[in-house]
């Protein structure tokens, strides 16, 4: 319950944030909405000297939806991303996996950044950041880089962001009008990680699906795309040989561990039933 | 650690203390201003014992360190009591409807319903068990903590419509 003493830092823009990252190497670390790295804090599993945190700036906040491309600043909370309708019009996909997301007080604070830099495969943002394919703007000393989420992870906790550098901003595509998308998440309650889940985008072209993107949660040590599952789903009608081909697939790729959520084996049938719901669901949405 | 100097608005009134950054909310508010309806149910922010608002949000104050709130404006259930001193419509809901029994985890509950009935007026049965769902309680099973806030709702949009 009780952190270990810390310097505080508040910074005004993304520049002094990065130099006080600069100066203090590992011994600082960036805050955001607080809700993944304090309670680690109060269980002493993180240790920092410094901590810096980003509420002031003002260039990592707000949601623009363009034609094209939905911006995010890093800073946006999950509440603001299920309360703006412009973005649950864009993009509807988002807004439903966000609503299953933590409980509300921890979404009022919670980011949509600090949930995907936090390298934890148990949240849900990365794999629909997968699914959506967003990119990740990412700003260090030298200027600012950007890294495709389906790059982004590379082990639990092990990401593509440096130190030095903090996630500012995500750019997502805007789905074409008519697609089909589901966020289906089985979980023990209100407020846990997934046992499995999984997002899904469909386009339909007549009777025959033209596009398909899959994601799955928590199901390997990071989010999965499951490229090969999509591309099984890709130019049938969606009848069962084909969504048995996309579990199957699905299956393949992902790598669960054991837990309290359930052995290997019972994940990976979980991973199966939510897959196919969610592609029911997503197909059950497109137009 | 050294102090920090800490400023926030607390149930209306401007405070103004020395804190160490890493001091959580929810300890600055019980053993330095002595605001203890607020309570700690738990290390892991589940429970929501600890909700208070801030800024218009509600937030569990254990995950807040008082050099995050520097500057805010918090409200716990001790500053949703009428101005006379009476209890509040959520509160008084809560009394009548049975919506407690040991009362631990109350002043969390009414500080999210609260904030929760500000958002949404009329919320169903189903909305208010989804908007409530970030706090626990032990001994009520739910049920009537949910009857105590729908009736709250009611009278609500009672007195608004009184007054307009």
């Amino acid at each position: 319950m009780i952190p270990a003493g810390f310097e505080y830092h508040r910074p005004a823009d993304v520049a002094s944030a990065i130099s006080i990252l600069k100066q203090h190497g590992d011994e600082a670390r960036v805050v955001a909405g607080g809700h993944s790295l304090i309670p680690m804090m109060k269980l002493r599993m993180a240790d920092l000297a410094h901590l810096v945190d980003l509420q002031d700036i003002g260039e990592m906040k707000g949601i623009q939806v363009g034609a094209d491309t939905a911006v995010l600043g890093a800073m946006v909370t999950q509440h603001e991303m299920i309360t703006h309708e412009g973005l649950a019009a864009a993009i509807p996909l988002i807004r439903e996996a966000a609503l299953q997301i933590a409980d509300p007080q921890v979404r009022y604070v919670g980011t949509v950044g600090g949930n995907v830099a936090n390298g934890d495969p148990g949240n849900d943002m990365p794999g629909l950041m997968q699914c959506l394919d967003a990119q990740f703007e990412l700003a260090g000393a030298d200027g600012s880089r950007t890294v495709a989420a389906r790059d982004f992870y590379e082990a639990a906790y092990f990401t593509a962001r440096d130190d030095e550098e903090i996630l500012t901003r995500i750019h997502i595509p805007v789905p074409s009008a008519g697609t089909g998308y589901a966020y289906e998440k089985q979980k023990r309650k209100i407020g846990d990680y997934a046992t499995a889940a999984s997002a899904v985008l469909i386009t339909m072209d007549g009777g025959t699906c033209a596009s398909a993107s899959i994601a799955m949660t928590n199901l390997a040590d990071t989010p999965i795309w499951a490229e090969a599952a999509a591309a099984a789903l890709v130019g049938t009608s969606l009848d069962e040989a084909a969504r048995a081909a996309a579990v199957a697939a699905a299956i393949d790729v992902i790598d669960p561990v054991s837990d309290n959520r359930g052995p290997v084996d019972f994940k990976k049938h979980v991973a199966g039933v939510i897959l196919r719901r969610a592609i029911d669901r997503a197909a059950s949405r497109a137009s | 650690m050294s102090k920090m100097h800490v400023k926030m608005t607390v149930n209306g009134k401007e405070v103004e203390a020395l804190a160490e950054p890493r001091t959580l909310l929810i300890h600055f508010l019980r053993e330095d201003l002595k605001i203890t309806g607020p309570h700690i149910g738990c290390e892991t922010s589940h429970c929501g014992a600890c909700t208070v608002d801030i800024d218009g949000k509600s937030v569990k104050s254990c995950t807040v360190f008082v050099a995050q709130a520097n500057g805010a404006d918090v409200t716990t259930v001790e500053g949703l009591v009428n101005e006379d001193g009476t209890l509040g419509v959520i509160q008084e809901m809560f009394r009548e409807h049975h919506g407690l029994q040991c009362g631990f985890c109350t002043p969390g509950m009414i500080t999210r319903a609260h904030r929760l009935l500000q958002e949404n007026p009329t919320p169903s049965e189903e909305e208010v068990r989804f908007g409530m769902a970030g706090n626990l309680c032990r001994c009520t099973g739910y049920q009537n903590i949910v009857k105590s806030i729908l009736a709250a709702a009611d009278h609500l949009n009672a007195q608004k419509e009184a007054a307009e």
